[in-house]
């Protein structure tokens, strides 16, 4: 579209609530950096010696680790799923994202529990061999290849769920193509699938990165320091807030030329075509057929059913459920709502920034949608902290107002009302959201925006008709990854809910901080079980309807 | 109802019970955990007909209640170790608080002489050592450096608050040279990098991967008397109380604090002093396994085996002072790589 045309109402009114968005989330990103300013002079000089040179490595090996099994995890069985037909892959289509439904921290106690010594594989091993032989035979848990193996089969569905979105949208002349030209299936996969759909990769990679930078809990029971641990460290035990923010603002910067390095490399491999016609799925049969169920079913038995039945077990065991624990409910309702209310503004957000960008390729909204991603740069319990003095400047600012009007104090209505919590929630996983929608939105012409536009459809009626549909397997990706965060979603939750608020996950975390997760297993299971709905649902939803061929 | 109306009015019900705050009430912020705290709590409101309104985290309710200034609702703020009370006297949350109840159930040495809190319950830092390769009975703990325990001791990361407390103790009474020579000591003697939790400890030492585990006196008693599954782990290890050469054995405090702009002040101190009274000691002896700080409680029998608790002299605040200290050692010495 010419520059000189005057932008349509929508078109402005977007860009403003784009730059508006952009600011929300920004604003504890400046009030980390404004900690940063603070002088910690003689703290620098000990992390650069002792510190940092083994955060950096741990931090390089563990994201390296975690990111080769969620490749390898979460784009082999999104392309497995999407573009083979085989028994049992209705099943995996649900199966496949739930790992996601099992809190990082958690699924590493539960490994740990199983795998070292006296537990339970040891028992098992103990039947044929003296207990030290068995000893022998175990994994080490706590140990960096450990957490990478237990973080990335957690994780992998971020990849899974990005990639799918992408192997579903390819258009069948490029495969097709090459398998005429005699390519064989794995280097179609290789040379053509995968090149393709790099741009969803680096979004669901981004990710797991992101969330295994975000994981404390884990990180430091397996044995692992990373520079988020030396944050927190930093923080708690050097009692220094400026050089903690300092370190947040480093690891901030990082991530950012990280994104910067890859978008620059992405920017020559975007390719979409012209025509509309999916590829069709392959039917596979007999071989085939088990050797897709297996490559879907190790990802899924180790990141979700393994954790799933000690869950299930400790429950049972200890008397959970039958207990009865009222407490319980009134948690899952708290986080059920707390999620729900956030998915949904954070679709709606995300949906408004890209549009803004798509409808008008501006700085200003360019600007906006890369700043409305950095939520989920930052650590939660950095960005609770850097949180805490905008919304309570707001709280402060009404009990101002209400004091001027010669009102009664309303209190802190922000903290209060478990506001805070789902603005931490939506500024957070913003990213989520806008890089699905991104990726999605990367893969429709432009060219069908200025036809629809050509016929006279306005930008709201050409949303309506030609982008939404064609966005719907992103949006519900989204939708899914975001909600399923929010439940588990632990250190911000801790820090700004309300006074006699608690959810699943803090009820989980008040039981393994007194060194019984176990007790806490019900509840996790209500995570996973609060889950399983929106998964299976969207699912139902989430192939894309055949091209018009 | 459409779901988003459904959504909204339950928002608001939500802040509408939140806000709607009582004359008789008191709001607690605690970094112990709230399901550990309710039997105390509830046993307040019985007693006192106070209602406990409570929120718990891990770490950084310090910042929450200064950035929430004059309108935080907190009164109370409730500590599982010496740094995070430390923490927040420092970022200038508390108020002193002046007590005939305190000064006479809380000994001087638990207590702030200012009057900015007071320790309400005590964990000692000890060994769990396997039964069947420790026979010594009284180990300090400058001899985890003696390289007799080589390949011997588990412990979790050294940056954990509970090791940072102890080490910090170690710096106050000898100085970092000397306690950097020990964290060597220490470090060359670890059986595997540190991890875990204090709970793991005890499994390596039953495990056979180690001798010595360092942990709290509360986890093992947690692990014999109220958990099956963990209970052969306590079955093969035993408690030894260590001391420090010419001191005493290593004590970390739950403390409590009156904060600057408590709402219901009145209701906080009635709270506080209610801790340190004979009820509230009472269960936090039996139902979290810790030492009361006031005399004369029957401590819980699975802690009283582990022998006569002799706490180490040193001042809370003087441990405090060291902590920092103790986490740049920890670092230098590279004890968690």
């Amino acid at each position: 579209m010419p520059a000189h045309v005057t932008p349509s109402l929508p078109e402005r009114i977007a860009t403003i609530l784009a730059a508006l968005i952009a600011l929300a989330v920004a604003a504890p990103v400046i009030s980390i950096i404004m900690l940063a300013i603070a002088p910690a002079d003689e703290l620098w000089p000990h992390l650069i010696a002792y510190v940092l040179p083994q955060a950096f490595r741990d931090t390089a090996l563990l994201l390296i680790g975690v990111g080769v099994v969620a490749l390898i995890a979460g784009a082999g069985t999104a392309w497995l799923v999407s573009l083979h037909d085989f028994h049992g892959r209705a099943l995996m289509l649900w199966l496949l994202p739930l790992p996601l439904a099992i809190p990082t921290y958690l699924a590493a106690y539960v490994y740990v529990d199983l795998f070292e010594p006296l537990g339970l594989v040891h028992t098992l091993l103990m039947q044929w061999l003296p207990a030290a032989d068995a000893v022998e035979l175990l994994p080490r848990m706590r140990s960096l290849p450990g957490a990478v193996g237990i973080i990335g089969l957690v994780l992998y569905p971020y990849v899974y769920l990005s990639a799918r979105t992408m192997f579903q949208l390819q258009s069948a002349e490029f495969t097709e193509a090459a398998r005429v030209l005699g390519a064989s299936r794995w280097t179609v996969f290789r040379r053509v699938s995968l090149p393709m759909a790099r741009p969803a990769l680096a979004v669901g990679l981004a990710l797991v990165s992101l969330e295994t930078l975000n994981d404390i809990g884990a990180s430091e029971y397996l044995g692992v320091r990373t520079l988020t641990v030396a944050i927190f460290t930093t923080w708690l035990n050097r009692g220094s807030l400026s050089g903690a923010a300092q370190l947040s603002v480093f690891m901030l910067v990082i991530v950012a030329l990280l994104i910067v390095i890859e978008r620059r490399g992405r920017r020559d491999a975007e390719m979409s075509s012209e025509s509309p016609r999916l590829t069709p799925r392959t039917p596979l049969h007999g071989w085939g057929n088990a050797l897709a169920l297996i490559g879907c079913g190790v990802p899924v038995l180790l990141g979700f059913a393994l954790p799933l039945s000690y869950l299930a077990r400790q429950s049972f065991r200890r008397g959970l459920f039958t207990q009865g624990d009222a407490m319980l409910w009134r948690d899952a309702w708290h986080s059920f709502l707390f999620a729900a209310i956030a998915t949904i503004v954070a679709l709606l957000l995300g949906l408004i920034v890209l549009l803004a960008q798509r409808w008008r390729r501006t700085a200003w909204t360019t600007l906006s949608a890369s700043v409305a991603q950095t939520g989920y740069a930052l650590p939660g319990l950095v960005l609770a902290l850097g949180l805490l003095t905008p919304v309570l400047a707001i709280d402060g600012a009404l009990n101002t107002i209400a004091a001027w009007l010669g009102r009664a104090s309303p209190g802190l209505v922000m903290v209060g009302s478990g506001a805070a919590v789902v603005i931490a929630y939506v500024i957070r996983f913003l990213a989520v959201p806008t890089g699905f929608i991104k990726a999605g939105f990367d893969r429709i012409p432009v060219d069908y925006d200025d036809s629809a536009r050509s016929v006279g459809a306005s930008r709201l009626r050409t949303l309506r008709r030609v982008q939404l549909p064609l966005l719907r397997p992103a949006l519900l990706g989204a939708v899914i990854v975001v909600f399923v965060d929010c439940l588990k979603e632990l250190p911000a939750t801790l820090l700004l809910r309300p006074l006699n608020v608690d959810t699943l996950a803090t009820s989980i975390y008040q039981y393994a901080s007194r060194g019984s997760f176990e007790d806490g297993a019900a509840a996790a299971l209500l995570i996973v079980a609060a889950s399983i709905p929106p998964v299976v649902w969207l699912t139902r939803f989430a192939d894309m309807p055949r091209g018009p061929d | 109802m459409s779901p988003s109306r459904t959504l909204a009015a339950s928002l608001f019900l939500l802040a509408a019970t939140a806000s709607a705050f009582a004359a008789d009430e008191v709001n607690v912020y605690t970094y112990r955990e709230t399901k550990l705290m309710q039997p105390l709590f509830d046993a307040f409101s019985k007693a006192s007909g106070i209602k406990v309104n409570v929120i718990s985290a891990s770490s950084g309710l310090e910042q929450r209640i200064k950035a929430e200034g004059a309108n935080s609702p907190a009164d109370v703020l409730l500590t599982v170790d010496i740094g995070r009370i430390d923490d927040a006297v420092q970022a200038g949350i508390s108020q002193p608080l002046k007590s005939d109840v305190l000064e006479k159930a809380v000994p001087a040495q638990y207590r702030d002489p200012a009057g900015h809190w007071a320790g309400i319950s005590m964990r000692a830092r000890v060994f769990y050592v396997s039964k069947e390769r420790v026979k010594q009975d009284a180990i300090t703990y400058d001899e985890l450096a003696d390289p007799k325990w080589k390949g011997k001791i588990c412990i979790r990361s050294g940056q954990h608050i509970y090791n940072n407390a102890l080490f910090a103790a170690y710096v106050a009474k000898h100085g970092e040279a000397k306690a950097e020579e020990w964290l060597k000591g220490l470090k060359a003697n670890l059986a595997q990098k540190p991890s875990g939790g204090d709970r793991e400890t005890a499994r390596d030492v039953a495990a056979g991967k180690c001798d010595i585990g360092i942990g709290n006196t509360y986890y093992w008693a947690l692990m014999n008397d109220k958990d099956a599954d963990k209970k052969p782990w306590a079955d093969a290890t035993r408690v030894v109380l260590p001391t420090f050469v010419g001191g005493g054995t290593h004590v970390n405090l739950s403390g409590v604090l009156l904060t600057k702009h408590a709402p219901n002040k009145a209701n906080g101190i009635k709270l506080i002093e209610w801790l340190a009274g004979d009820t509230a000691q009472q269960i936090y002896a039996d139902a979290n396994y810790e030492y009361p700080v006031k005399a004369g409680i029957a401590i819980n029998p699975t802690i009283a085996s582990f022998g006569k608790l002799n706490p180490d002299p040193l001042s809370i605040a003087q441990i405090a002072a060291s902590r920092k200290a103790a986490s740049a050692l920890v670092d230098k010495v590279g004890f968690d790589n």
